[in-house]
């Protein structure tokens, strides 16, 4: 019997909208570049809140501004984030990402900067934060069943053990938690090339698979557009090469490992999209790794699965990442990155189901507020996916 | 001990999972799909990770991996030799 059932529980904090979440930040998250100073200012003077800086948000238009703007309104939307400053240089676009997250129904204020200056700005912001993360200080977790927990995924510094330990590690307990109900991701768009028809044939419906061809196609384009001669060092990478993965379509196979035996694939989003319905969803996104992680924050995930070969040591400032590998060499010499040893299972001195169940435990944990390696390092990568130039 | 595993009956390559696998070694392997046993002389030494050939092949045949097409052969393969960039690549991009 596995580690979980329709009545497991985890402590989370519910928040206004219903929705809930296992981290309790309060962030100070700046519109553009040029607010990152004020931003990390606010968060040097008021303990315990977060600055989420990032370079850009000036000049941007059409669909990579909309991008931009449904990433930071969802990264501020995210249930684990209970209030929010936003700081921006200017007052409209800044409303325009406090208005968003104001739909949440969670505390949120916004500051621009032009007419003000630096120092005003931060005494203003500072005075909203300090209110925030004492207001914020006594929430408390309740019991909460596990459907309500969001879960998405995706893989770095691949090697051969990801696809053999590593990611069917994971794709063992999405396998568990799809029949609980529980709200999945994965993507990697580039990621799938070679294992696409695997893919089309475990979506659920015909109008699924279409969709799913078509953001796959869209990738593809793309690709051959910007290529050179072929994305060598890039797609599989330089340390994906070294860890002894040869071309896209194995990694794209291993990489598909993750999403387990079982699992329809239930619906498909555009990037830091929101989900409308339980299940499992494909996520148009880039395969690197804290552009796609940033991606998973925004469209509401709040604890993210991260299989490693070779030994990737991101983490996120919202969700906490929970880090699985089966290279013993990279469990050995890059120890406190990771959360989850499954090594064994190459050894089979474990089976893919206790593996699949050591990772769910591990996840319970780190719901309950277990920091994960990554958030004890300080791995916080916020990394906005950009579509084009800017104006 | 388990030195390399392979996921289907039906794949031409195969993942050394220990380190330290030399020239000359028998290596023992794990089917991981049938839960069956295999095995396959070293010619060359071989890196944790990186993969075994179990087959001769020649130039223009399909690997296969997962019991999928991984990759076309760029340089003849031997069984029991290294498998990777120098010898196979992708017939995508």
């Amino acid at each position: 019997m596995s580690v979980i059932s329709k009545d497991t529980t985890f402590l989370g904090y519910r928040r206004e909208n219903g929705r809930v979440g296992v981290r309790n930040h309060v962030i100070i998250l700046p519109l553009d570049d040029l607010s990152n100073a004020a931003a990390e200012a606010v968060a040097h003077n008021i303990k315990g809140t977060m600055a989420i800086p990032h370079p850009y948000g000036r000049l941007q238009f059409g669909a990579d501004l909309e991008l931009h703007f449904r990433t930071l309104i969802g990264a501020g939307c995210n249930p684990n984030v209970a209030a929010v400053v936003v700081i921006g240089i200017e007052d409209g676009w800044t409303k325009k990402v406090v208005d968003g997250i104001a739909t949440t129904g969670k505390p949120v204020v916004g500051f621009g900067i032009e007419g003000h200056g630096d120092h005003d700005t931060i005494m203003r912001a500072s005075k909203a934060a300090r209110e925030y993360v004492q207001w914020a200080s006594e929430k408390q977790r309740e019991v909460c069943p596990i459907h309500e927990l969001w879960v998405s995924t995706k893989c770095g510094e691949s090697d051969t053990t990801s696809g053999c330990g590593a990611n069917p590690t994971v794709g063992n307990a999405f396998d568990k938690l799809h029949p609980l109900g529980n709200y999945l991701c994965f993507g990697e768009t580039s990621e799938i090339t070679g294992g696409e028809r695997i893919v089309v044939e475990r979506c659920k419906t015909p109008e699924v698979a279409e969709r799913f061809m078509f953001m796959f196609n869209r990738y593809q384009d793309m690709i051959n557009r910007h290529k050179t001669t072929d994305l060598s060092e890039s797609q599989p990478t330089k340390g994906n090469i070294a860890g002894g993965l040869t071309t896209i379509e194995e990694k794209a196979l291993g990489n598909i490992q993750k999403i387990g035996k079982k699992c329809t694939v239930d619906g498909v989003i555009d990037k830091a999209e929101k989900p409308t319905h339980p299940g499992l969803w494909f996520m148009d996104s880039s395969s690197a790794a804290a552009e796609m992680v940033t991606l998973c924050a925004a469209s509401g995930y709040a604890v993210h699965f991260f299989p490693t070969g070779q030994g990737n040591v991101i983490g996120n400032p919202i969700v906490p990442v929970i880090k699985i590998c089966a290279n013993p060499r990279t469990v050995r010499l890059m120890s406190e990155h990771i959360d989850v040893d499954s090594s064994g299972l190459l050894q089979r001195e474990i089976t893919l189901d206790q593996a699949g169940d050591k990772l769910l435990e591990c996840m319970l944990r780190t719901a309950n507020g277990r920091l994960t390696a990554a958030e004890a390092l300080g791995h916080r990568e916020f990394v906005l996916t950009r579509l084009f130039e800017s104006a | 001990m388990i030195h390399f595993v392979l996921h289907d009956a039906k794949d031409t390559v195969a993942v050394v999972v220990v380190e330290g696998v030399k020239a000359g070694m028998t290596l023992d392997g794990w089917i991981m799909d049938e839960d069956k046993s295999t095995s396959v002389v070293a010619r060359q030494d071989i890196p944790i990770g990186h993969k075994v050939a179990l087959k001769d092949m020649a130039v223009g045949d399909t690997v296969v991996k997962y019991g999928i097409d991984m990759g076309k052969v760029v340089a003849p393969i031997q069984a029991g030799q290294h498998a990777h960039v120098h010898n196979i690549k992708t017939k995508r991009w």
